[in-house]
């Protein structure tokens, strides 16, 4: 069969895809892990709980919403609530399994920032803010983090702590008492990251044809290789159709 | 009962002033834009724009020179990037901001809504933004001597909510996302209601399950069709999601934003003519469709 071809963006919506598993409550976050959980579900998670902070529980919807409050995610879902519920009862109750993050900086230890770049009071650069997610980090079972691999994304320090991981690592995050375990993984169009035993992202996967001197090049610490660091299986033709013909014809995010 | 149906405009210039704290709810969905163009047009300042996501209707108001102050959680446009105008008059020093996390946002209007000194949540370990923020505290769980994270009440002097049906008293229902619609509209002073549909309120009555916000806290009811588009209501119209991408592009410098602010809200009377100015090809675009739910039976007693 010939070598499927596929872009960076796709690659790493597939393998964030990949990382969820049937059953799973997921609490949905805007843009590219929108996409994720919409493909999980269309392939080997089709009992995906999707959940939005909008307040929408058990969506299906039919086409790839925009935003995470398009009207296609309320028809057929399961049940719709207010902010405040879906914020108390589903996540602070703990009924969430997991939970996908963005955000601009990820540092060492997955703390997330998606808030300024520079000073507080006077930005350098201003971003969204947290919306959901300096909640989602810390009280979702699990946290998947999907972001492009580059070494201004991967400080070794966050500007600013949006949403915690690991914090300064070692026991750190289980002193702060969140119930939450965490970031799990860290999907970049170059490989996966995953948290050592002291709360430190380390490659623990490889896309096709990345070399480890890339990654390395590309993130802000020195990075560790992990043993048995494994290679990510490609793309197949059914996810590509799905992302590319169905979540998202237009290109908006791929 | 006395009618409360007046016309936006007059609502807006009774209940709406000078450096209000104004909360226009909706998250994603039941954005009242049509009574932020109103707001511009009656040329009020000074105002403090609330949202959990401000969205373009902040945006739009911001650049139109309405706001003091913003306070949100998320300042984005859902799916698309940044909201320009608010971003560089932040990142420019212009205009004041508080930020919350949306739960947090949320809890504030709850504590108003229920008449609260102040909502208790558990601690997220993430610190930074309670540092930059005085409104967030710590305090003691008397039962366990946790600390929990509190934040005072948000009472907005006006909410401007927008719903699918109502009848003249402002008891109305709504259905699809409820965001905080029915918070803002409990936590705020005055409530001003926008109505796609005026129904009986023999309509009402039949689906009481339904009245998320009843007409004893609304002070103005005002029957604006199409009232939240870009945004959308739920089996009225879709969301116009191609503006909400085109806005990225026009609100990419002054010139623009307020060419466009000219000639869709300054050069033009009301949400009816804007919504006839759109088209009928944006109007077929945006054809919501039809999935009737089951009906229930409340049983006659």
């Amino acid at each position: 069969m010939a070598e499927l071809e596929y872009n960076p963006k796709e690659l790493m919506v597939v393998n964030a895809a990949r990382l969820l598993r049937d059953y799973d409550v997921v609490f949905v976050g805007v843009g590219i892990p929108n996409l994720a959980c919409n493909l999980a579900r269309r392939t080997h998670a089709q009992n995906l709980q999707m959940i939005y902070e909008a307040g929408v529980i058990g969506a299906q919807p039919s086409r790839l919403p925009l935003s995470i409050g398009d009207p296609s995610l309320v028809t057929g879902s399961t049940s719709v609530c207010s902010m405040y519920d879906v914020f108390t009862l589903y996540l602070q109750r703990g009924n969430v399994d997991v939970g996908f993050l963005g955000g601009a900086q990820i540092d060492q230890f997955g703390n997330i920032n998606a808030t300024v770049i520079g000073d507080y009071q006077n930005p350098k650069v201003r971003l969204p803010g947290s919306g959901g997610s300096m909640e989602i980090a810390a009280w979702a079972n699990r946290c998947y983090i999907i972001t492009p691999h580059q070494k201004r994304r991967f400080p070794a320090r966050v500007d600013f702590q949006t949403s915690i991981g690991f914090l300064e690592g070692g026991d750190a995050r289980k002193r702060t008492g969140v119930r939450g375990g965490g970031p799990e993984a860290v999907v970049t169009n170059l490989g996966v990251m995953r948290p050592d035993e002291n709360g430190e992202l380390i490659l623990t996967a490889m896309h096709p044809g990345v070399t480890f001197e890339q990654a390395a090049e590309n993130t802000g610490w020195p990075l560790k290789l992990a043993a048995g660091c494994a290679i990510t299986e490609p793309p197949t033709a059914e996810e590509l159709r799905i992302l590319r013909e169905d979540l998202d014809p237009q290109r908006i995010y791929i | 009962m006395n009618s409360k149906l007046t016309s936006l405009s007059d609502a807006i210039h009774q209940y709406v002033h000078d450096g209000d704290l104004v909360y226009a709810s909706g998250f994603t969905h039941l954005i009242p834009f049509a009574a932020g163009h109103e707001i511009i047009r009656q040329g009020l300042r000074d105002l403090v724009l609330a949202r959990a996501t401000p969205d373009l209707l902040y945006d739009q108001m911001v650049a139109a020179g309405c706001a003091r102050k913003v306070i949100f959680s998320y300042m984005g446009n859902p799916g698309v990037g940044s909201l320009r105008r608010i971003r560089e008059a932040l990142e420019a020093g212009e205009l004041e901001w508080e930020e919350y996390s949306h739960f947090s946002m949320i809890s504030r209007l709850q504590a108003g809504a229920s008449g609260l000194p102040f909502m208790p949540m558990k601690q997220t370990g993430a610190t930074d933004l309670e540092s930059q923020n005085p409104n967030f505290r710590r305090v003691a769980d008397p039962y366990t001597g946790e600390e929990v994270v509190v934040v005072p009440p948000l009472i907005p002097d006006v909410a401007i909510v927008h719903v699918q049906r109502a009848d003249v008293n402002g008891n109305a229902q709504v259905w699809g996302i409820l965001g905080e619609q029915r918070l803002a509209a409990f936590a705020a002073r005055k409530v001003i209601l926008t109505v796609e549909e005026i129904v009986d309120e023999a309509v009402i009555r039949s689906d009481p399950n339904r009245t998320l916000i009843p007409g004893l806290v609304v002070d103005a009811v005002c029957h604006v069709p199409y009232c939240a588009h870009p945004s959308y209501t739920q089996g009225y119209h879709d969301r116009d999601n191609d503006f909400y991408l085109a806005w990225d592009e026009i609100s990419k410098t002054e010139e623009s934003v307020q060419a466009y602010l000219e000639e869709w809200v300054y050069g033009l009377p009301d949400r009816a003519a804007y919504w006839e100015k759109l088209g009928p090809e944006v109007h077929k675009r945006l054809q919501a469709g039809q999935r009737l739910s089951e009906p229930v039976n409340y049983g006659d007693y």
